[in-house]
């Protein structure tokens, strides 16, 4: 059923019984030609793609749990395309533009909300390097204004920023970032693919990957076997564990990154803001929560929860930047499983075995990739070619020196 | 997470800074593809997990903790440097 103002009018005169699930709730079939393995949002955005833009419907999303239960419905829901490094930067801008034509494109209300990103900046050091990464945005294409203290002043009045320790200078603006409904995002992904005939399979969970003579023809599944000509991978946060079942060790390691909601609050923060001088970003929801975030725990995680200490870390970060929030109750707190790359940035590439495709390593900042991922992971397996905007993040960079890496932190995942 | 350090007893996480998989071997420099396995590559397992552990707040040392990374319990602390000697 397609959505428009009619059929909500014809929807209120007949009492809103007509309603529809918004995709089939698909049994597994014995084969099809492409099996995404993972219903998050970029499996689901890989499958939506592949139908829409390749015409090729013969796929099957394999979720384990049921769809919306991992990262895409515990990020902060933020979209950006602020990187320094053009490796990204196209990517990331790429998914920025499907992000600001998403909501027609899949006729669905994901709440797209361009409200602006501002980083923060402390020091005259810290204002030269967002001024060089501004430049660097511009360069590729994307939006970016660098603020001094007045023109932050103007945007965010109650903000701290004669803090003793880290006053407030200025900040970087993308005026295009902003915010997303996550769950909608899952919810519009798999019924645009769903109404294209893509069967979205949940409580399907992949135990296996079976490979004959170096080229990957099935999967075991909690459901049974089901064979594919082409498998993707887009797990990210288990990566490692569904690589390992083809025999792959990765580049990465699974970490958790918490977040944070507080009660409901009259508006307040119009726009996205993240402290330069600590790792504390917030933004408010429709709804009127604060909804925060800051580092990732930084040591191996499967547990889906964080520790303390990381609690208080962001919580400090909070007063320090905006202590008119100090009074505000936290309501909830949660953790997700994050893929840590050993460069910061996200592989999207073939693999060693022919017919098995990896979209993996997004660190803490997949989300906002959702669309772009699944836009180029889709050409990746129609094509069997690299997409254009994602074709110096492949899988082989660590071993040919290519390394994509944001933060020159070198090999070490938990710092990036 | 409590961190039951061999010389300092049991201590919060946060006075340690961590350092990864240590399972790892360095290979010698001329083995490339060694080299780039011990750089690059991870095991990543679920469930327990030996790792670095140097606690920086407290006594400098060391340490190999054996963790379940699936549920953050800690198992066993012990010094990287006996462990080196053994």
């Amino acid at each position: 059923m397609r959505y428009s103002l009619t059929s909500l009018l014809r929807q209120t005169l007949t009492g809103h019984k007509g309603w529809t699930p918004q995709w089939r709730d698909a049994a597994p079939k014995a084969e099809y030609d492409i099996v995404i393995v993972g219903g998050g949002g970029h499996g689901l955005a890989t499958a939506y793609y592949l139908a829409k833009e390749y015409g090729l419907t013969n796929i099957a999303v394999l979720e384990k749990s049921w769809i919306g239960s991992g990262n895409i419905g515990r990020n902060t829901t933020i979209i950006r395309s602020n990187y320094l490094l053009s490796e990204n930067i196209s990517l990331y801008e790429l998914s920025l533009k499907l992000w600001e034509g998403l909501e027609q494109d899949f006729n669905y209300n994901a709440m797209v909300s361009q409200r602006g990103v501002l980083n923060l900046y402390h020091s005259d050091g810290q204002r030269d390097a967002y001024a060089r990464r501004g430049n660097m945005m511009r360069l590729n294409g994307a939006d970016s204004e660098l603020l001094d203290k007045e023109g932050v002043r103007k945007l965010y009045p109650f903000l701290n920023f004669d803090a003793a320790r880290f006053p407030i200078q200025g900040g970087l603006l993308q005026k295009r970032g902003g915010t997303v409904r996550h769950d909608a995002v899952a919810w519009g992904y798999a019924r645009g693919a769903s109404d294209r005939g893509v069967d979205v399979i949940q409580n399907c969970e992949v135990t296996g990957i079976d490979i004959v003579d170096g080229r990957a023809v099935g999967v075991q599944t909690s459901r049974g076997a089901i064979r594919a000509k082409k498998i993707g991978i887009a797990v990210a946060g288990s990566s490692s564990r569904v690589a390992a079942m083809a025999g792959m060790r990765l580049p990465i390691e699974s970490h958790v990154l918490q977040a944070f909601v507080s009660e409901g609050l009259k508006p307040i923060i119009p726009g996205v803001i993240t402290f330069g001088a600590g790792h504390f970003y917030i933004s408010q929801s429709d709804k009127g929560g604060l909804v925060f975030g800051g580092d990732i725990d930084g040591y191996n995680s499967y547990a889906q929860r964080g520790n303390l200490p990381v609690v208080e870390d962001v919580c400090e970060g909070g007063m320090a930047l905006m202590p008119a929030i100090g009074r505000a109750r936290m309501l909830r707190n949660w953790g997700g499983l994050v893929d840590m790359s050993m460069d910061g940035s996200p592989i999207i590439d073939r693999t060693h075995i022919d017919g098995l495709y990896l979209n993996a390593g997004w660190c803490y900042g997949g989300f906002k990739a959702t669309p772009g991922s699944g836009f180029v992971f889709a050409h990746l397996l129609a094509r069997d070619e690299p997409h254009p905007a994602a074709n110096r993040l492949l899988l082989d960079r660590f071993r040919s020196g290519h390394i994509v890496d944001e933060k020159g932190q070198g090999a070490q995942p938990n710092l990036h | 997470m409590r961190i039951p350090c061999p010389y300092c007893g049991s201590r919060d996480s946060s006075e340690f800074s961590y350092s990864g998989d240590a399972t790892l071997t360095r290979p010698t420099p001329d083995n490339a593809d060694a080299m780039f396995d011990y750089v690059y590559l991870r095991d990543n397992p679920v469930g327990l997990h030996r790792e670095y552990w140097y606690h920086a707040a407290g006594c400098h040392a060391w340490l190999k903790v054996t963790r379940n990374v699936s549920t953050h319990e800690v198992i066993e602390a012990v010094l990287a440097h006996d462990e080196a000697a053994s």
